[in-house]
């Protein structure tokens, strides 16, 4: 505890509460890591019953009531959705969209996001403030419009839609950088600009290379987003080959109602890339969150 | 929100000549490489925000398929928006979800947060634990949760089953019944706490520890000390993820159209699904942009009360 300095008294109260407080104390750390526990069981049995779904004999699957632990692991269910559709090419597919976006978004929003923390401009502090404002700005609102703009383009059944938009600096992601930039000592642009460095080559040599931590937090965060999306690519990809992973996942369910475990194997497979990416980045992850919750 | 302003003087970094070889104002050069390098954004801005929202209050003013026709109808739209009981449908669904979703999980986010924080062991490990359901979403998340409310076979029954029957009760049929459809699109949301977790976390991190043994030498109690002072210092941050969060919750579509497809009887008809149907089911696009902007301006509303309410519980006062 404190090791404050206590008057006397203080220290006298303390004592005699003591042995009280310490009964007191071991019952509360029971509670709490009672609830932490049981609360960790709650969130994790999904992930559970996914896997032990999965690799169910197709006997055992369907039985009432249900049971936990399979009799026998069968591994076959995970070869059935590529025997069924090109998943490896939804793979592949989802694989390009979300990289594609991901180099776009950091590049760009970087870029942006170092011009508003460094540089000053006319209308600057406006356009920042309507960064931000964009940032709370529900995405339907631009559904049907954005889909004219594409028709218009000839790019439906491309994957340019869903791409090329991010290479536009997104809102949240600017903010992000901006703020990453700010915490950069300003001494290390007087330094660079006394090297005779304009402000491309102060953001290229200085600035790009100490935000690399930054980059990576958008990077992880649009992979993670692409790969989830569902409605973009339900509206502007056409053909099955070309099918994301989220895509192909719907449509096999419609082809496997009972077929249970092949649809829990495409499941964990589906979020098997998202869940990979966290536990090699964790670092990243928590410190963007960190970043846009908390100096927000 | 983020402090934009700066206390920098303005001391022009870079220095040109102008072509006449007149030094050009080092703020004018600084400008122009400023407007350079955030024009992605500026165009970004004019191509892909700006320019469809207008787009979008004029397409709502036509009756068009984008292909084969295009009439003008006027304000048809946006009266039928008031008028049609499936918009009414989706809307009451979506306030529902969001209302109950929002505060809930805001509420169970610190919870947990709060409880990670008392120097527990392991404190990441339980942290992934929590954080883990938050990452996975879309498609595969519904299908999981699709199987685990399967009312005869399903995880959820198999546990509540045995809990309800022998007081007469059946278990809810979940998504296939219209009562609990909602619901279940609503208790899985709260698995995705953990995003708004993380964040907590964090904040809690940063309250300096100086203010807790001011507390305790006051002789506050840990109840007092979550009120008096955690509390009140995490307002910025709750702030900030509750207006997030209202946004979010209000644009929900993928498990209402993997889990139910809307239904059963519309009883997970949401805006979002409403609109992807009238418009890239339906062909009626002038429609779907005109229920388009009538949910953006409910969610503007929310937004904007939940702003102007900051000023009565977010404290602002930095430590």
């Amino acid at each position: 505890m404190a090791t404050t300095v206590q008057t006397g008294a203080a220290v006298q109260q303390q004592a005699e509460q003591y042995g009280n407080s310490r009964v007191t104390e071991l019952i509360y750390r029971v509670l709490l890591y009672g609830a932490v526990v049981m609360g960790g069981i709650v969130f994790a049995i999904p992930f559970y019953w996914m896997m032990r779904t999965s690799v169910m004999p197709t006997t055992q699957v369907y039985l009432f009531p249900p049971e936990w632990w399979p009799e026998r692991f069968e591994w076959h269910h995970f070869k059935t959705p590529f025997a069924v559709f090109p998943f490896a090419k939804f793979f592949l597919n989802s694989t390009f969209i979300a990289a594609g976006s991901a180099i776009g978004a950091a590049l760009s929003s970087s870029v942006v996001g170092f011009s508003f923390a460094r540089l000053r401009f006319p209308l600057r502090d406006i356009m920042f403030v309507v960064v931000l404002a964009t940032m709370i700005l529900p995405e339907h609102v631009r559904l049907v419009p954005t889909y004219l703009l594409f028709v218009q383009l000839d790019w439906i059944g491309t994957y340019r839609p869903l791409i090329i938009p991010n290479w536009f600096a997104p809102a949240f992601y600017v903010f992000l950088m901006r703020q990453f930039f700010m915490t950069i000592p300003r001494e290390l642009d007087d330094s660079a600009m006394i090297d005779g460095c304009n402000p491309i080559g102060l953001y290229w040599r200085i600035h790009m290379p100490l935000s690399l931590p930054a980059l990576g937090v958008v990077i992880i965060f649009m992979v993670t987003s692409q790969w989830n999306d569902f409605l973009y690519p339900l509206i502007y990809i056409q053909g099955v080959p070309n099918y994301t992973v989220a895509l192909g996942l719907r449509l096999f369910e419609g082809h496997m109602t009972n077929n249970m475990q092949a649809l829990m194997a495409a499941s964990i497979l589906g979020v098997l890339p998202t869940i990979i990416l966290f536990f090699f980045a964790q670092r990243y992850f928590v410190q963007g969150i960190v970043v846009s919750g908390v100096k927000g | 929100m983020a402090s934009i302003s700066e206390s920098q003087t303005q001391r022009g970094l870079f220095s040109l000549f102008r072509r006449d070889g007149k030094p050009m104002k080092p703020s004018t050069r600084e400008a122009w490489y400023g407007y350079l390098l955030a024009s992605p954004w500026i165009i970004g801005f004019i191509v892909f925000t700006v320019g469809p929202m207008l787009a979008s209050l004029i397409i709502g003013m036509y009756r068009t398929d984008f292909l084969t026709e295009t009439t003008f109808v006027g304000f048809k739209w946006y009266q039928n928006v008031l008028r049609d009981s499936l918009v009414r449908k989706a809307l009451i669904n979506t306030a529902i979800f969001s209302f109950t979703v929002v505060p809930i999980n805001t509420a169970l986010a610190l919870l947990i947060a709060v409880m990670l924080n008392q120097g527990i062991r392991l404190q990441s490990f339980w942290r992934t634990v929590y954080y883990l359901p938050s990452v996975v979403s879309g498609v595969a998340v519904s299908l999981l949760w699709k199987w685990l409310y399967q009312p005869d076979i399903g995880l959820l029954n198999s546990i509540l089953g045995p809990i309800l029957r022998p007081y007469g009760i059946d278990p809810p049929r979940w998504i296939f019944s219209t009562e609990w459809a909602l619901p279940s699109l609503i208790i899985m949301a709260f698995w995705g706490a953990g995003g708004a977790m993380l964040i907590y976390l964090a904040g809690l991190r940063g309250i300096p520890t100086s203010l807790y043994e001011a507390a305790e030498i006051d002789g506050a109690s840990s109840f007092r000390r979550f009120f008096a002072v955690t509390l009140p210092l995490l307002t910025p941050t709750i702030f900030f993820n509750v207006v997030l969060n209202i946004i979010i919750s209000w644009q929900v579509f993928t498990q209402a159209l993997v889990m139910t497809r809307g239904g059963p009887n519309n009883a997970t008809l949401t805006m979002v699904l409403h609109i992807y149907n009238t418009g890239f089911q339906n062909f009626y696009f002038g429609y779907a942009s005109a229920q388009a902007w009538f949910l953006f301006v409910i969610v503007l509303i929310f937004v904007i009360l939940a702003l102007r309410s900051a000023s009565s519980w977010v404290h602002y006062e930095r430590v």
